[in-house]
């Protein structure tokens, strides 16, 4: 870029280096390689600091955006860090996975004129700095004298994590149950390395034992012991971080074929159990050349690229709405389609087709167009008739959301859950009905975001907090 | 890390690993599994249980040697540790006061009926145990199973030992003398599960079975386990494994189980190799 006198309003972002796009598709390494010191410094300069701070109304948790940016400015890196993390506990992985551009990216004044300033790649730069400038496993913050009393954390995402991390901090004895093998939720198993490198998460995972908070994994609550059952031994709270992992399927013709993944299944299979690596890693998976994964959220862009990456030649987007009513984060998005991923928009499978081993073979579709808005404001996909066409594919993933499991609730006496399967928490406090028993994240809101449900598991230790302590 | 108490081999293929696990052995039912992972390389997979003890703080498992995790699983011995262990999972058989209950048992699925052939008898049933081998040898469990039942029929293919055949053939004359048979439980094979059914419909007795799909973390949240019952799908994992055996789609879990067939195979051959140049080196070394 050529060297200009220090304008007015820069109104261009600076860019994302990236890995290549060729190369990237056959690697699961970051894609996004993260601002340079010179970057990270043109971009917050950019910034100009307006008295309004619109930004800070548009992220969950009230980041002092400005503030960080202005440190970053300043040269003062540790105070930037100070001020990120005193409102954001995981700011390596929300730099990395948070829908900026609807949340606080949306909100900044200079989106008026040009691009708003890039604030999740800032807020990367500050987290990655202080990974590789802190000291390393980073000193844990000196706890308070012991309270005496216990709480126990049911799912180890970011939910519980950041619950966890915060009662904690206020030396409340904290034991964390989660059911899987690795602690981290979707961040472990659900989003790829080459979008949230591992260690990331690990590090905050560690970051968490070292506040002395017992993690137990291996332990899927509501059968190893029902909520009842912990309260009745020694807890005095209980934060459910049980996220919204059950897989929804579309119920049409050909579903149960082999060869057609739920995308949890897909992506546990890739992230959790290595299946890139079988036969080194015993967990085998199956890609052949055609995949078509169905939906247009990140989950659906996620299963794409690591299709691609498994060896796939041709991967296609199948969603029932346009590309601007795709809800996944637009750089994803865009990431996705410089890869090679092929996107049908406007289409929606009817049934699928199996050979006689009960494979599947191919997907009979029809097209959609878009009528009057729905329920949730975008326009309602209609099919049009006589539409249907034939995609051969060798794989399928079906990635049309997810709803909380039930163990839990179905386990757990005086619970309100919603028809959806959703528990019903207080959006302030995150308390439910029943005594003793708090929850946020996705088991609350149904599949949202790793920033909401940070959010929500840290209004939920202050409300807990307030609650041991009154 | 779960460490094995005790290890013994029942058949050339079928072993027994009692391993301590004290809070799964306090909530352990019958017709409950657990989901393991032997090691840092390892699968999830489930495995019922087949036993538990409370105060001992252990449960058991029988474990059929068919494929890679299987081979690693038997080749553990006490003192050697499991490196995950989750349970006890899905729903509990459905235990009541029948009356008479036939309770067939084949391959692994002679350790799984076990617990369920003892509660049943606990809550006041007539039991007749059933069980299969291809071959006199490969038959195990008979005395804990005579215990718990008023009678023990043991079938084998060759009739090397007892009645020559599977446990649905004398299952089959019983019904077909007339015999008040109030409801079958079927735990082995998906062949001999689905026989058993198929037997059993005409003459209307209920049959329990319990499915074993291909399952990942064994909690709900994958949906590999996909099985249709009643024209519905359901995940064994969560919704089962116990299912009337009568409304199972048997071809539709025939298949789905073959998913990775190939796979296995390669795996089990990789595995193989290495064991062999692990050895060899070793003995070089010496
Ligand atoms: C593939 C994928 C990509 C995504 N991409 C993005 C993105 O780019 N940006 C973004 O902001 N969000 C993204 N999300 C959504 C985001 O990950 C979730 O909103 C967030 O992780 C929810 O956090 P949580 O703590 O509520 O639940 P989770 O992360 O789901 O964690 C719940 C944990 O509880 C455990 N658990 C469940 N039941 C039990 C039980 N009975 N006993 C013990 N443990 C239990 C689970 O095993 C799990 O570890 C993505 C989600 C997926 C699946």
């Amino acid at each position: 870029m050529e060297e200009k006198p220090k304008p007015k309003l820069d109104l261009n972002r600076v860019p994302m280096p990236r890995q290549d796009p060729k190369a990237r598709a056959k690697n699961y390494n970051e894609v996004a390689l993260g601002y340079t010191e010179e970057m990270a410094l043109q971009e917050a300069n950019r910034c100009i600091q307006c008295p309004k701070r619109p930004c800070i109304d548009g992220c969950p948790v009230n980041v002092d955006i400005p503030d960080f940016i202005k440190a970053i400015r300043d040269n003062d890196m540790a105070e930037a860090v100070r001020i990120l993390k005193s409102k954001n506990s995981l700011p390596g992985v929300c730099g990395r996975v948070c829908p900026q551009e609807t949340q606080c990216e949306a909100l900044c004044s200079l989106g008026k004129k040009g691009a708003p300033i890039a604030i999740g790649r800032l807020e990367r730069y500050v987290a990655d700095w202080e990974q590789s400038h802190g000291s390393n496993p980073r000193p844990s913050p000196e706890l308070p004298p012991p309270t005496d009393k216990k709480v126990a954390v049911i799912g180890s995402g970011p939910a519980g994590l950041t619950c966890a991390a915060d009662l904690a901090k206020l030396g409340h004895e904290v034991t964390i149950f989660e059911a899987l093998h690795v602690a981290g939720g979707v961040l472990m198993y659900g989003i790829p390395e080459f979008r949230l490198p591992k260690s990331i998460v690990q590090a905050e995972v560690d970051f968490v034992k070292s506040l002395g908070v017992d993690i137990r994994l291996d332990s899927v609550m509501g059968k190893l012991a029902t909520v009842d059952e912990l309260l009745e031994g020694d807890y005095d709270a209980i934060f459910l971080g049980t996220g919204a992992g059950l897989p929804m399927f579309m119920d049409i013709p050909g579903e149960n074929l082999n060869g057609i993944y739920s995308a949890n299944e897909f992506l546990t299979r890739v992230n959790l159990m290595k299946a890139y690596l079988f036969p080194e890693y015993d967990t085998p998976i199956k890609v052949g050349r055609r995949v078509a994964v169905i939906g247009g959220g990140n989950v659906a862009m996620d299963s794409a690229r690591c299709a691609l990456r498994l060896g796939a030649n041709e991967v296609y987007i199948v969603y029932r709405r346009s590309r601007a009513e795709m809800p996944a984060r637009l750089e994803e998005a865009e990431n996705a389609e410089e890869e090679g991923i092929i996107f049908k928009i406007l289409t929606n499978p009817k049934q699928f087709i199996g050979d006689n081993q009960g494979w599947v073979t191919a997907m009979e579709c029809y097209e959609m167009e878009l009528g009057e808005p729905d329920a949730s404001g975008r326009r309602r996909p209609i099919v049009k008739e006589g539409s249907e066409f034939i995609i051969d594919v060798d794989v399928v993933v079906v990635a049309l959301g997810t709803t909380p499991n039930p163990l839990i609730p179905s386990t757990t006496k005086g619970l309100e859950t919603t028809k959806r399967g959703t528990v019903v928490a207080d959006e302030e406090t995150g308390k439910t009905v029943k005594d003793k028993v708090w929850a946020g994240g996705d088991v609350v809101t149904g599949a949202a975001t790793v920033i909401s449900a940070m959010g929500a598991g840290k209004r939920a230790a202050a409300s807990i907090d307030a609650y041991l302590k009154r | 890390m779960f460490r094995i108490l005790a290890k013994e081999k029942l058949t050339p293929f079928i072993t027994m690993l009692k391993i301590q696990a004290p809070a799964i052995a306090r909530k352990a039912q019958p017709g409950q599994f657990v989901v393991a992972r032997v090691d840092e390389v390892g699968e999830r997979f489930p495995i019922s249980l087949a036993n538990w003890d409370n105060e001992e703080g252990s449960i058991t498992i029988v474990v059929m040697e068919v494929g890679t995790s299987t081979r690693k699983l038997a080749c553990l011995n006490a003192d050697d540790h499991i490196l995950n262990l989750a349970g006890p999972l899905g729903l509990p058989a459905h235990i009541d006061n029948f009356g008479k209950v036939v309770c067939a048992g084949g391959c692994y699925g002679i350790g799984a009926i076990l617990p369920i052939a003892r509660a049943l008898k606990e809550s006041g049933n007539e039991i007749i145990s059933i069980i299969e081998a291809r071959s006199k040898n490969l038959l195990y469990w008979q005395e804990p199973l005579r215990q718990v039942s008023d009678e023990l029929i043991m079938t084998t293919g060759d009739g090397s030992y007892g009645y020559k055949g599977w446990t649905y053939d004398p299952l089959k004359e019983m019904l077909e003398k007339g015999e008040k048979v109030d409801r079958v439980f079927a735990h082995g094979c998906n062949f001999m599960m689905m026989l058993c059914s198929e037997i059993t419909k005409p003459f209307g007795v209920k049959t329990m079975v319990s499915l074993n799909p291909i399952m990942v973390d064994g909690t709900g949240m994958c949906g590999v386990c996909r099985v249709s019952v009643g024209g519905v799908t359901k995940f064994a994992c969560v919704d089962g494994p116990e299912f009337d055996g009568h409304e199972v789609d048997w071809e539709l879990l025939a298949s789905r189980r073959q998913s990775y067939i190939q796979e296995e195979i390669r795996s089990l051959e990789w595995w193989e190799c290495q064991q062999w140049c692990l050895t060899t080196a070793k003995s070089k070394e010496a």
